[in-house]
């Protein structure tokens, strides 16, 4: 899984630099945040700019952060979701559970 | 309407770094069919999105078996209807016995056959006396 952590304005932003994410990597991708959440980085953006597909185990490593950041009162949340992929959160309903940002600076904004 | 004929049959090793390209060819199908009326886009995602979650199953469930083990994917496209087949060689399973996912208390794993359920028009699964067949069909 190629990804990039920055911090930014106190969060932990996860810039994903794959084209999907599938049960090849979606393992790799859910340990990296439950490290990071285990390590106290638990105000987390995944920025999904270059995700153009998604599977149900990808949805699974996002909802098992996000479960784990809210259980040490923190916040998963996703930015920048192409429609496609955004779509996939809506079929299962996911788009009540994380908030989905159009872009960062939404996401700074709001979850400030 | 969609009058082409296409047959793929592929074998690929019980891996999941083969997901990609069994997603691809999907996708690829969707893109290029002629005379196809709906959303090109949408129905090249869902089928990305079908054989992808298909494979998975299969994988899952040889590997608990084999490690060494092939899964064989067909499709098969026509007089308007794609129909996929995907074979395992596992234990099987009971397809109506696989819940719909709670919405209102959603778990990490199940929504792969509920997307296959959702975005397809049939599903089956049949345990043979050397295989099991994942049957999808869907309507062009």
């Amino acid at each position: 899984m190629k990804l990039n952590l920055e911090k930014i304005k106190g969060f932990s932003v996860i810039f994903i630099q794959e084209e999907r994410i599938d049960a090849h990597n979606s393992g790799e991708l859910k340990e990296y945040i439950l490290h990071m959440i285990e390590q106290g980085e638990v105000k987390i953006i995944v920025q999904l700019e270059s995700v153009r597909f998604i599977d149900s185990s990808g949805l699974g490593a996002l909802l098992s952060g996000y479960k784990h950041a809210s259980a040490k009162s923190g916040k998963l949340a996703l930015a920048c979701c192409k429609p496609q992929v955004f779509s996939m959160f809506e079929l299962t309903r996911l788009n009540r559970v994380f908030d989905i940002y159009t872009d960062l600076s939404e996401a700074f904004e709001n979850e400030a | 309407m969609c009058n082409e004929v296409i047959q793929v049959d592929v074998i690929i090793p019980t891996q999941t770094k083969y997901l990609d390209l069994i997603g691809s060819i999907g996708e690829h199908i969707a893109k290029d069919l002629d005379d196809f009326s709906g959303d090109r886009e949408a129905l090249a995602y869902h089928l990305n999105l079908v054989l992808t979650e298909a494979t998975t199953n299969a994988i899952k469930h040889t590997t608990q078996i084999t490690p060494k083990d092939t899964v064989r994917i067909t499709i098969h496209i026509q007089d308007n209807e794609l129909n996929i087949k995907v074979y395992d060689h596992g234990q099987g399973f009971d397809l109506e016995t696989v819940p719909l996912p709670d919405f209102d208390h959603p778990k990490e794993s199940g929504m792969g056959l509920y997307f296959i359920r959702t975005l397809m028009d049939s599903v089956s699964y049949t345990k043979q006396t050397d295989c099991n067949i994942l049957e999808i069909i869907k309507k062009l």
